[in-house]
């Protein structure tokens, strides 16, 4: 495909995109006991930083899965996200939520279709 | 858990679908080893963003990684370097949420092998997953609406991490900032929303 990454390229993106995601992964495991304590503003911003990133994973892909906003009865995803949710609220379970949520949209399409 | 196999596959179908060769599927798989960065990284690629968007992407997705590399610190800390080194490595989403609960609530659990029981097996899941994934290639039914396995993975780990007002602050404004800004190009609209988030969580643990 013309303009696509490959060859070197693709892999100099992979090897740039491990060796700074190891860098994040060890960071604080390595750096561990040489000062005392995460400083304190680095630690403040860090703890929002899952909830906002993964929000922002999610919410797209259910109100928005073509790219633009999609909050109709033709789109089952906010309806089978709201059952999700739900039980992983109750359960804190990936599987139990899996389940659920890829259940309500089978029966949800199911019924609109 | 279980989540990790689909996630895999997803993933795989994903790489073939960008035209991703398959030796770099895996490489990405065992390098990267982080599955969202890993799915928009060939979302990235089939768009044909520049390299440096798919890698400043990857990083942005991973950097809550930081937040669980400072969590799990003090229970490694008298782990050698080379524990340190490969239990890092190791770290995911899942390992962590499964060990963290266990290292607070029970201080006699072993650190290393406890946490290496957990992630091994993710390892080896995701792996095997992403080939899986891969072998199926476009072959996957589109009525099975198998990519909204990825969002329902996440759902599970972000319902969890919001534990406050600031944390359900951060998530709201991240993702709603993240559909209002689903229209930039290569994916932008995720690093402005993980900053917008991070703002709005700091911001509110201020004011109250």
């Amino acid at each position: 495909m013309a303009g696509q990454l490959d060859g070197p390229v693709l892999w100099l993106v992979i090897l740039a995109a491990g060796v700074g995601t190891y860098a994040i992964r060890v960071s604080f495991v390595a750096l561990f006991g040489r000062f005392d304590e995460v400083p304190e503003g680095v630690e403040r911003a860090l703890q929002f930083v899952p909830a906002a990133v993964l929000a922002a994973l999610v919410a797209p892909d259910v109100v928005a899965p073509e790219g633009t906003l999609a909050l109709s009865a033709s789109n089952p995803r906010p309806l089978a996200a709201v059952v999700a949710a739900a039980v992983a609220w109750y359960t804190e379970d990936v599987a139990a939520t899996l389940i659920a949520g890829m259940g309500a949209l089978w029966v949800a399409s199911y019924l609109l279709a | 858990m279980l989540g990790v196999a689909p996630f895999g596959m997803v993933f795989g179908v994903a790489a073939v679908g960008s035209d991703v060769p398959v030796v770099e599927t895996v490489a990405m798989s065992v390098v990267i080893f982080a599955g969202a960065s890993q799915l928009a990284a060939v979302e990235l690629v089939g768009q044909n963003a520049p390299a440096v968007v798919v890698v400043a992407t990857v990083l942005v997705i991973n950097l809550r990684m930081m937040m669980y590399s400072a969590s799990i610190a003090p229970h490694f800390e008298r782990l050698s370097a080379r524990w340190k080194a490969l239990l890092s490595y190791l770290l995911t989403d899942q390992a962590y949420a499964a060990s963290i609960f266990e290292f607070e609530n029970d201080d006699d659990v072993s650190r290393k092998w406890y946490f290496l029981g957990v992630a091994a097996p993710i390892w080896l899941m995701w792996q095997v997953a992403t080939v899986g994934g891969i072998a199926l290639g476009s072959g996957v039914p589109d009525g099975w609406h198998l990519d909204f396995a990825v969002p329902l993975v996440f759902l599970a780990l972000v319902i969890p991490a919001v534990t406050d007002r600031s944390t359900a602050v951060a998530a709201v404004v991240g993702g709603s900032v993240a559909v209002a800004a689903s229209g930039l190009p290569f994916n932008l609209g995720l690093i402005t929303a993980a900053v917008a988030g991070i703002a709005g969580g700091l911001v509110t643990e201020e004011v109250a």
